[in-house]
């Protein structure tokens, strides 16, 4: 269980949780009809994840499907374009985007209109017998991606939620045991024993440290087979980042259960901080787009060191030194976090 | 004789409920002391304030020659703890949790072995060493909970209601446990609202909505409550 599910989770996580545009369903409302708006539509058809729909007379029945969510977007070709384009030299269409979600929006409108820009070039080439890529004067931007070269989205996500497997697995269950003898009464027991408080929380510490450091090394080498993620980095100095950070996840899952008396208080509470630790971690968006102030909050969030940390690590191969500040402020939370749970724990109440 | 342990003025509240309400009692050395009462008279709490789990409103206590307030950590020292929750770890085996007990009060390993393997021979569960407690009959698991809790030899022993829900025999047998552990020195102070077990007791205090009613030896309670046994005294004490 404690290595299966997360396993489970990772797979079907890494491969769900992508923002690539792998299909674009789009309506063409072609009223022109001429070889020019065949020649475009073509163009779009050319390109795999191009789904498109054809033979809808007019825009209405479009905007529906839009609306119904059958349609990503529609590309509209108004009567004439041909002969405007001859005659004026120019001509237009229209792109109506479905942007429910932002981010597919952007991409599908900048997917659309780097094919519609791409077209042009080639008519006007055609048309005027200019070499079809080197019109006079244009910059050039060449892009080389660094780090993950290929843009790999599961490279990305990979070490991202492994992160956040971990953390949940180490926090939820240090603190499901503690608040557990509780609810059965073993620790009544325990209790009446002299044994000293850093003791029993060292105790009930280091069981799940080593299980979740152990997830940790299953599911970079599982990464490693399935999504071919490199470790660029040393994987000592990963392993010693997550030592430290997993002494806060857990202290404060410890920390939760010392002021819960039942395992649903636990869920509840240790719930509502995975939500903010992951939300405001930067999984999915980068922190540093974030407000100020919310910046000034992730200080506290571990999860934000760790995410940037096992990224880094994982895809870049940062070292001790270039993330001294984090380990530094993980190792600052760990303790504080561990304090808060020794102090917190009462054999006396 | 010599005290073991002191109360003078114990009060414990709950909010507006008093559950001890101004104890006082002297309990001796080396003698088995009835803790009697009805549920809810309040004999649980008195026994957690004892062993330092629950902290009195007011009053002094001495346990062992230890402060109730400063000193709980050398109490815990000294005691043994037997609550009504059965509270092994069900999921460790017997002589798991007697490694980790001995392991807690620090027993050295090779003292442990010895008395691990005395131990389990005198219950007759040598062969029970590597089972889990979980799978266990109600009255081995009682007399392996209280083995344990005297495992390192305290001063003092607290059995809150050990022999509930088993049968008469089983019981009978559980207090030679207690006698044996009496005869080697050990202090008992053992609740319970069995009455033929309040008859096996050195002294007996009663204890009724929070106070204690009577405190004395069996034969001198039903002397004075012109009683032919330890039933009739209750009865007449908690009406």
């Amino acid at each position: 269980m404690i290595f299966g599910v997360p396993l489970l989770q990772m797979l079907v996580l890494v491969f769900a949780a992508t923002f690539d545009m792998k299909k674009i369903d789009m309506v063409v409302v072609d009223k022109d009809l001429s070889e020019t708006s065949r020649e475009m539509i073509a163009k779009f058809d050319a390109i795999p994840f191009y789904n498109l729909e054809f033979a809808v007379p007019d825009e209405t029945i479009g905007e529906e499907m839009l609306f119904s969510d059958e349609a990503d977007a529609i590309l509209v070709i108004p009567p004439n374009m041909e002969r405007n384009l001859i005659r004026d030299d120019k001509a237009q269409v229209q792109l109506l985007v479905n942007a429910i979600d932002g981010n597919s929006a952007q991409l599908i409108y900048s997917y659309s209109s780097r094919i519609i820009g791409n077209f042009n070039k080639n008519m006007i080439a055609e048309w005027k017998g200019i070499p079809e890529f080197s019109p006079p004067g244009e910059v050039k931007i060449s892009e080389s991606y660094w780090y993950n070269t290929e843009l790999d989205y599961h490279w990305f996500m990979a070490p991202g939620i492994l992160a956040v497997l971990v953390t949940v697995i180490g926090m939820f269950m240090s603190g499901m045991n503690l608040v557990r003898e509780k609810e059965i009464g073993t620790i009544e027991q325990l209790n009446v024993t002299p044994v000293k408080k850093y003791q029993f929380i060292i105790g009930k510490l280091v069981p799940f440290w080593l299980i979740a450091l152990f997830d940790l090394a299953f599911g970079l080498l599982v990464a490693w087979l399935v999504f071919d993620l490199p470790v660029v980095g040393n994987l000592l100095v990963l392993f010693a980042f997550a030592s430290v950070f997993l002494l806060g996840a857990l202290g404060l899952g410890l920390f939760i259960s010392t002021v819960s008396d039942t395992q649903q208080q636990v869920m509840f509470i240790s719930f509502f901080f995975m939500m903010i630790f992951i939300m405001m971690g930067g999984i999915f968006t980068p922190v540093e787009s974030m407000p100020h102030w919310a910046q000034t909050i992730d200080r506290a969030n571990p999860m934000y060191y760790f995410m940037k940390i096992m990224r880094n690590v994982v895809l870049k191969g940062s070292g001790f030194i270039d993330l001294l500040e984090e380990f530094l402020s993980l190792l600052l939370l760990g303790v504080i976090f561990l304090s808060l749970a020794i102090w917190r724990y009462r054999k006396t109440t | 004789m010599e005290e073991i342990i002191k109360v003078k003025n114990l009060i414990k509240k709950f909010g507006s409920f008093t559950a001890n309400d101004n104890l006082s009692f002297d309990v001796y050395k080396g003698e088995i002391f009835g803790f009697l009462g009805a549920n809810g008279a309040g004999k649980t709490t008195a026994i957690r304030i004892l062993c330092g789990l629950s902290s009195p409103t007011s009053g002094d206590v001495k346990v062992a020659g230890f402060d109730i307030y400063r000193e709980t950590e050398k109490i815990k020292k000294n005691i043994g703890y037997m609550s009504q929750k059965f509270s092994l770890y069900e999921d460790l085996t017997v002589a798991e949790n007697i490694r980790l007990y001995a392991g807690i009060y620090g027993i050295p390993p090779k003292k442990r072995k010895e008395k691990m393997a005395e131990l389990l021979k005198k219950l007759e569960m040598e062969n029970a060493r590597n089972k889990l407690i979980a799978g266990l009959p109600l009255g081995w698991k009682q007399k392996l909970a209280f083995s344990v809790a005297i495992f390192h030899e305290p001063k003092i022993v607290f059995l809150d209601e050990p022999t509930g829900g088993v049968d008469p025999v089983t019981r009978r047998k559980f207090w030679d446990l207690i006698y044996e552990a009496a005869s080697n020195g050990i202090t008992v102070f053992v609740t319970t609202h069995y009455m033929d077990e309040a008859e096996y007791c050195d002294r007996v205090s009663i204890m009724d909505a929070g106070k204690i009613e009577a405190l004395d030896t069996p034969a001198k309670l039903k002397e004075r409550y012109n009683a032919k046994n330890m039933d009739e005294v209750f009865i007449k004490i908690a009406r």
